[in-house]
């Protein structure tokens, strides 16, 4: 099939796929804790609700930064299922990031800014490992695109269990959850009010959000570079994860940020850079 | 169609209160009474606030912060007065700094009676503000 038909139906189908996700994600937590928690739909009524709400501009540059935040991040996934480069995507996936710190940045209030410089911080932690990964996987493929991966003989987790520990973690830090969630959290009364997103009102805040979607779905495009035996094994792949990462994320508390960067990088060292070794060694 | 009966984030601000109603909202959370059912998320930020939820009366040193934090909202929004001393000042409204309910600072859209106010007449209060929500945004739009 025409790459550029995956290419669009990301675009269309990643916001459905990560808001579903977002709304199983709180039912399931809400279960864990006891309660029943709201509806499946509920990301989307929230949405729906913060694009009626009134907006405050407390800058307004704020506005067009998010909106490329939003277009970058749905662009980054069609990317990489258009059949880009894979490392450039991981470049386009970490300016869509810094548009969103740019955009809290300009607040001027201190949470924000606070907000602002911590996921900073954390994209200093995640984006290595985010390079390495995508050169391991290009190594041991040996191709350099979404679909050569997918065709590809070689099974990549197998090949690679490192950097798919390393991937578990990481992810962590990209699905917003405790204990590496220092820069935004959806929980209230945290020491930074709502860190990145203090500022934002209205359509703002709703653009964030649909740019998290984009970014949950795009993180299982990721699994599916690692599974790569079939899209299907993948997304299944993605799910166990991410029911794993609900579990941390309602097990444990925030870390400080130098605990972020030193656990995200030794992991990528000695993790992804001790798998990649292993492979040099046995001569792949 | 409008979202906001779906989606009513809550900012609760305690003013001169004892705790008790606070306790009471808190209790509203628990998996007890568990508002977050009916989408209710309690943000702690007025920026992203629908509802304001106020527990104890205003005194001198906290009408400015019930101002700021009711102008931060952005429209449509309600405030909901939870609580005796919320309403109208309760046994401390002759006290020396004690200005008195909400009322006195901020338009209140619902009150909610009890001394403490029991979790179900918040909840209750909650799903009126709601309902005043909705009417406010359909002026608006």
């Amino acid at each position: 099939m025409n790459p550029a038909i995956y290419a669009l139906g990301f675009v269309v189908f990643a916001p459905v796929l990560g808001g579903l996700l977002a709304g199983v994600d709180r039912i399931v937590s809400a279960r864990m804790q006891g309660r029943v928690g709201p509806p499946l739909l509920q990301p989307f009524y929230d949405v729906g609700k913060l694009l009626q709400k009134r907006t405050r501009q407390i800058n307004p540059i704020a506005e067009p930064l998010l909106i490329a935040h939003l277009g970058y991040m749905a662009a980054t996934g069609a990317l990489l299922l258009g059949g880009t480069d894979l490392i450039f995507t991981v470049f386009v996936f970490a300016l869509a990031a810094l548009l969103l710190v740019l955009a809290a940045g300009s607040a001027n209030s201190p949470f924000s800014f606070a907000g602002a410089e911590r996921e900073l911080v954390v994209l200093l932690a995640s984006e290595p490992f985010f390079i390495l990964m995508m050169v391991a996987i290009c190594k041991v493929t040996g191709a350099s695109t979404f679909e050569g991966v997918l065709a590809s003989s070689q099974l990549v987790a197998v090949q690679l269990p490192g950097v798919l520990l390393a991937f578990l973690l990481v992810a962590t830090i990209k699905l917003r959850k405790s204990p590496f969630d220092i820069s935004i959290s959806h929980h209230p009364h945290q020491e930074l009010v709502s860190g990145l997103t203090s500022d934002m009102s209205g359509r703002l805040l709703a653009y964030v959000e649909l740019a998290h979607w984009y970014e949950s779905a795009l993180l299982c495009a990721f699994m599916v570079l690692l599974f790569n035996w079939s899209v299907p094994v993948g997304v299944l792949a993605f799910a166990v994860a991410y029911a794993l990462e609900v579990l941390v994320d309602n097990a444990t508390s925030r870390i400080k940020w130098q605990l972020v960067l030193r656990s995200t990088w030794a992991a990528t060292l000695l993790l992804c850079g001790g798998n990649l070794l292993a492979l040099f060694v046995m001569g792949r | 169609m409008s979202f906001f009966s779906r989606s009513p984030w809550i900012l609760h601000y305690d003013g001169s209160s004892c705790n008790g109603c606070d306790i009471e909202v808190l209790a509203c959370l628990t998996p007890l009474y568990d508002v977050e059912r009916f989408g209710v998320i309690n943000t702690g930020n007025p920026k992203h606030a629908d509802i304001l939820l106020v527990t104890g009366s205003v005194n001198e040193r906290n009408i400015e912060i019930v101002r700021n934090l009711y102008r931060q909202m952005p429209d449509p929004k309600v405030v909901v007065a939870v609580g005796a001393c919320a309403c109208s000042g309760g046994i401390f409204a002759r006290a020396y700094n004690v200005q008195g309910g909400i009322d006195k600072v901020i338009p209140v859209d619902v009150y909610v009676p009890g001394c403490a106010a029991r979790p179900e007449s918040i909840i209750d209060g909650v799903v009126q503000g709601i309902a005043a929500l909705e009417a406010k945004q359909r002026m608006t739009a």
